[in-house]
């Protein structure tokens, strides 16, 4: 089976968010990188399908040049090649994004099922995976926690609170998925190596005009509260229990 | 203005997307009948949407699926998770509401989702059920319920939950002698799960479950901004850390600064000395 996985660059934000003076991007100065965290699945599942069902796993991102290191990522875990869309580094709306997708999907002569995660961890818009479905007219299946690629059909399920709801598509298909389909490995060494290795290609579209155009980034109010120190180690406890009492918790 | 409001039976975030919808024009409110199929279900929304300047619905799974399928179709831009309309200038959340982004939304009809929790629930209004032509694209073909054991980490009234500090998966049993006592369900952070300590189902954050409990108890969590985005909802944090810098306690309500393998049993003996047992 040829599958894509499309995935995302995004800052590891830890505990406090910081903006840059224009208020366009986070400042990512001292920060790491990560692929957001329902595309790491999103990468461990088509690895998976590929081992014990064979075929090919090709990783695609639009991003800077930097995302290339999220591409080797995937590599080292076991994606066989990697296809950069280039930006200049500014975020590109989903429209734009889904459209430079749906260009390379056609140039590579199309896939068996093509993965995305269910809404990036920075934008959260909900939509790329959709859009690419219905640009290229496959089906679609969201949120998914568990897939079962079979012949020519993939079963899949997604939480509906408390159950579980199935379905079923044809190939080829689109799916999104959520963290907790599976526990994504953690690369070996000689995986890193490898991936250094293999073929990455580089597209550059232009960048065409923001439908949804970011004007600039605002951090929430409310941020910031003053926690009460109940006390230091063990000794705390009746402090602690007295307030859960008043909390009617316990 | 008119507008097109989809909105899902019994459902608390559709009746907060009303009370945005409202603010915008004239809501015609349509809900759809049949077994969920995403696709088709967006096109009965399109045709219904013939005219109307905007199309809302809760920023919920479905809210958020069915409006980019719509989106897609009509090939207009989608706003999801709004919390603010200013003619077409939308505020919306990033981050799981770490962080909000407003943006200028230049599609026609305005297509957006409401983000939940960030407006007043409506009076429920007069709704019309739209029925979807199948289209043969992929629908739910059962539901299977799921034997839950323990209590649900989303509805929970407590949730005791344990991050980094608590070291191993073997360490985890002080978090659930402390929830059994509480009645409360066991949660984690996502350090947690990735280390393949507990299974994601017991994960709080932005990739896990997001939380409404009266009390929010944080055992060893640093608290990173994605692990925040699903521990807000609690109305009270607690957080048990080492680090008295640690960026939970700027989420937090209270405080305990020490070692949680020390402070965890403590209080679960206090509590069973409290009742007497």
């Amino acid at each position: 089976m040829k599958i894509l996985v499309c995935v995302k660059r995004v800052p590891i934000t830890g505990g406090k968010i910081v903006l840059t003076d224009d208020e366009q991007e986070i400042r990512t100065l001292h920060l790491g990188f990560a692929i957001s965290p329902h595309e790491e699945c999103a990468v461990e599942e088509a690895v998976r399908i590929v081992e014990a069902g064979g075929g090919e796993v090709v990783v695609l991102t639009v991003g800077p040049a930097e995302a290339e290191e999220q591409l080797r990522d995937s590599m080292a875990i076991g994606a066989d090649r990697g296809i950069l869309i280039r930006t200049d580094g500014t975020e590109w709306d989903p429209q734009a994004t889904a459209a430079a997708i749906v260009d390379a999907v056609r140039a590579e002569g199309g896939f068996d099922l093509i993965l995305f995660g269910n809404e990036s961890a920075d934008a959260g818009n909900y939509q790329v995976g959709i859009r690419v479905a219905a640009a290229l007219g496959l089906p679609v299946v969201t949120g998914l926690k568990k897939i079962e690629a079979g012949e020519g059909r993939v079963r899949c399920e997604r939480d509906a609170g408390g159950a579980r709801d199935v379905y079923e598509a044809p190939l080829p298909a689109v799916l999104t998925v959520l963290e907790g389909l599976n526990l994504p490995r953690y690369p070996s060494v000689p995986g890193r190596l490898r991936a250094k290795s293999k073929p990455l290609a580089v597209l550059e579209p232009a960048r065409p005009a923001s439908k949804l155009e970011k004007l600039r980034l605002v951090l929430p109010a409310g941020q910031g509260k003053q926690a009460e120190i109940l006390g230091e180690g063990a000794a705390a406890a009746p402090r602690v229990v007295e307030v859960m009492q008043q909390l009617g918790v316990a | 203005m008119s507008v097109l409001l989809y909105v899902e039976p019994n459902d608390e975030l559709s009746l907060q997307a009303l009370t945005l919808a409202r603010g915008l024009g004239d809501v015609r409110a349509v809900a759809l009948e049949g077994a969920y199929q995403p696709a088709a279900w967006a096109a009965a929304l399109a045709d219904a949407a013939q005219g109307a300047d905007a199309i809302v619905a809760a920023g919920s799974d479905r809210g958020n699926e069915l409006l980019a399928h719509v989106a897609a179709r009509l090939d207009q831009p989608f706003a999801a998770n709004v919390t603010t309309v200013d003619g077409d200038v939308v505020t919306r959340v990033r981050w799981g509401g770490s962080l909000l982004e407003e943006a200028r939304l230049h599609g026609s009809p305005r297509i957006l989702s409401v983000a939940p929790h960030t407006q007043p629930a409506a009076e429920p209004i007069q709704v019309e059920t739209l029925t979807a032509a199948d289209d043969g694209s992929p629908r739910v073909l059962e539901r299977v319920e799921e034997s839950t054991g323990g209590v649900s980490l989303r509805d929970a009234k407590v949730v005791v939950s344990g991050g980094r500090g608590v070291g191993s998966a073997e360490g985890f049993a002080i978090i659930e002698e402390l929830a059994g006592l509480l009645g409360a369900a066991v949660g984690c952070s996502r350090v947690v799960t990735s280390a393949g300590w507990r299974p994601h189902t017991d994960q709080v954050g932005q990739t896990g479950t997001k939380i409404s409990a009266d009390l929010y108890v944080a055992c060893g969590i640093s608290g990173a901004t994605q692990h925040i985005a699903g521990a807000k909802g609690a109305k009270k944090i607690l957080a048990i850390n080492n680090d008295p810098e640690a960026p939970i306690l700027a989420s937090a309500d209270y405080a305990v600064i020490g070692d949680l393998h020390e402070i965890v049993p403590a209080i679960s003996a206090e509590l069973r000395k409290a009742r007497g047992t």
